[in-house]
């Protein structure tokens, strides 16, 4: 457990340049600094880990940095998405609190194999504490010669900068978060062009989750093979969950992949006294809902995830007893998408609209009995019809939900009010 | 009148220096922030405008910012701004009833300021804290795992 964007969680000042040296930090750094390491030697390594972007899609890392344009002589960006709003998950805002120096050094070594001489870390508006860890640890990186323009008579140049967001959700979306920070509207792009050709300001540009560039300097320094074998076949290394919900201890673990989920569960303290788990939403809540029986048997990788009937996504991991109405639960994630979306599609946003009000009506006992057909209609033009993900990550929701409760929903249009009676 | 101040466009300019040459118009969300701050959280239309002239951008592309994001007040606002999550996480640890203890006890309602102006209520979506439900930010804090005597020690001290 927190052997690498956590390695230092238990020491005092665990965020200060002093520590982070301390346990390594900067070592790769320095030795590509000094001419011994090759941007084909570090993707190599990278690809051997098998780290994949912990954002939510899961894209290999070594193999989305092989795809920038590095020997084309256009100004190139690295981005960190530092956006996370995702409901349930706060595991980059510690990552930047407790280790903001390994979120540095990631995206200077992807500088550097990308060939990328500026990186922006995009960290949401209310952010300020992180925000603030971060700025303090760029003053120290710059004031130790780590940063900055022909570092250390490298030849190499690489300055960083933090950007903050105000509070839209959409903004995590890589090109929307891209539009954001040129200062305008975070609204998707159509993709093609993919941002490693057309990004920020129209140069190639490549962005990585938080933590997966915080992952970067400790699987260099240990090795990909060492990362890879923490974890499973297809989800190498260890992973941040973040658990909450109904849960006695709710945390952020950093664990091998492939981790029991009940293992997890206990991690956490457990359920609260007299209750019992009823669902669970293993990534996220544009994931799919599982019952307690498929998460009590499965484990935590992408493949397990998947086999169960979900995704492991970010790793938000939200835990509900046997007191959850799933009526109420699904009109509040309703609400949210309906809340956050940019509006630029139709079927997104009057799409998104329609779930909320129909929920929202049985909630209030004025559903009918039609009502399930024509939420899981909606959701379904929803689906696969939109520019960016926010649309299915709307659907996706109302589908597992009514699919594993819809006795529920059903109850509520009958009665006007909730079948939990807690 | 000038709205932005000379201290305001000081710390405007410490944000367009980290966007290239000809990009300044990067650090209008920023911009937005700053001068909202030192108008009594409001952002006004005229405090947009001047943004804009600013940063030499056009009005409208300030304006289009200043109404997409959620950070921003265009109503009057408390001196300090309660947001408060109320997604999943925090919902399921009891934030409802914590939002009504809140506007029961000091006779405010979700959007509105209190009499004495000290302070305004938004509902809010999952502020990535969800480790710490139910939770709220009040100004630049996280204050997290709330209950109602938490709630009211934080109010207490709120001046
Ligand atoms: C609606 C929406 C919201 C997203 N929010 C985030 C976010 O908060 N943080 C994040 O890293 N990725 C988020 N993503 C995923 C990003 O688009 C992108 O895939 C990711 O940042 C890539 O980094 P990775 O390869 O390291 O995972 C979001 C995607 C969508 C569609
Ligand atoms: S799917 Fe929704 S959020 Fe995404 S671009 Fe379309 S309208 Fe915007
Ligand atoms: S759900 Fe409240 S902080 Fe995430």
């Amino acid at each position: 457990m927190n052997e690498v964007c956590f390695k230092n969680l238990n020491k005092e000042n665990c965020w200060s340049l002093a520590v982070y040296e301390a346990s390594g930090g900067y070592k790769i750094w320095r030795k590509i600094l000094q001419g011994k390491l090759t941007p084909e030697q570090i993707i190599d390594e990278l690809k051997a880990s098998g780290l994949r972007g912990r954002g939510g899609a899961g894209f290999p890392t070594g193999l989305k940095w092989s795809f920038m344009p590095r020997k084309s002589d256009q100004q190139k960006y690295v981005v960190c998405n530092s956006d996370e709003g995702e409901p349930g998950t706060c595991k980059d805002r510690d990552i930047l609190r407790f280790n903001p120096h390994a979120v540095i050094e990631g995206m200077a070594i992807g500088g550097f194999v990308m060939n990328a001489s500026v990186g922006y870390n995009y960290i949401r508006g209310e952010f300020m504490e992180p925000f603030n860890r971060f700025e303090a640890a760029l003053k120290e990186a710059y004031s130790a010669g780590l940063l900055g323009k022909n570092i250390s008579n490298s030849n190499i140049n690489f300055d960083l900068f933090s950007h903050l967001g105000a509070g839209a959700y959409i903004c995590g979306e890589e090109t929307a978060l891209l539009e954001s920070l040129e200062g305008k509207k975070g609204q998707p792009r159509f993709k093609p062009p993919f941002p490693a050709n057309v990004g920020l300001f129209g140069q190639p540009t490549t962005i990585n989750n938080t933590e997966s560039f915080a992952s970067v300097p400790e699987i260099l320094q240990k090795g990909g093979k060492w990362f890879a074998d923490l974890g499973v076949e297809n989800s190498g290394g260890c992973k941040l969950f973040s658990v909450t919900g109904h849960i006695n201890k709710p945390a952020n673990f950093e664990v091998p992949m492939g981790l029991a989920f009940k293992d997890l569960l206990e991690m956490a303290g457990g359920l609260r006294p007299g209750r019992k788990l009823k669902a669970v939403i293993p990534g996220g809540s544009s994931t799919p809902l599982l019952t307690a029986k498929a998460a009590m048997a499965m484990n935590m990788d992408y493949d397990s995830i998947e086999a169960a009937g979900s995704m492991l996504g970010a790793g938000s991991v939200i835990i509900m007893d046997d007191s959850t109405c799933m009526v109420k639960t699904l009109t509040r994630l309703a609400h949210f998408y309906y809340d956050e979306s940019c509006g630029q599609c139709t079927p997104c946003r009057e799409g998104t609209g329609w779930l909320y009000r129909v929920l929202r009506r049985i909630m209030d006992g004025q559903g009918k009995p039609e009502d399930i057909d024509l939420l899981l209609g909606v959701q379904g033009k929803i689906m696969g019809n939109t520019i960016c993900a926010l649309g299915d990550a709307a659907a996706i929701p109302v589908e597992s939900f009514i699919r594993l409760f819809r006795k529920e929903f059903e109850y509520y249009i009958e009665h006007g009010e909730s079948m939990v009676k807690i | 009148m000038m709205i932005i101040s000379d201290n305001a466009k000081k710390q405007i300019d410490v944000w367009v220096a980290k966007y290239p040459a000809g990009r300044q118009s990067s650090a209008v969300m920023e911009a937005l922030k700053i001068v909202q701050a030192e108008n009594e959280n409001l952002l006004t239309p005229e405090a947009i405008s001047e943004v804009a002239d600013y940063l030499k951008m056009p009005k409208i592309a300030a304006a289009e910012v200043a109404t997409f994001y959620e950070n921003y007040n265009h109503k009057p606002a408390g001196k300090h701004v309660i947001r408060f999550c109320h997604n999943i996480s925090c919902m399921l640890n009891g934030a409802d009833d914590l939002i009504d203890y809140l506007e029961q006890k000091h006779d405010v309602k979700v959007g509105e300021v209190t009499k004495d102006g000290r302070f305004s209520i938004k509902k809010v979506e999952c502020l990535g804290a969800c480790v710490g439900a139910p939770m709220l930010q009040i100004d630049d804090i996280y204050h997290e795992n709330l209950t109602e005597k938490k709630l009211d020690e934080i109010l207490y001290n709120l001046r």
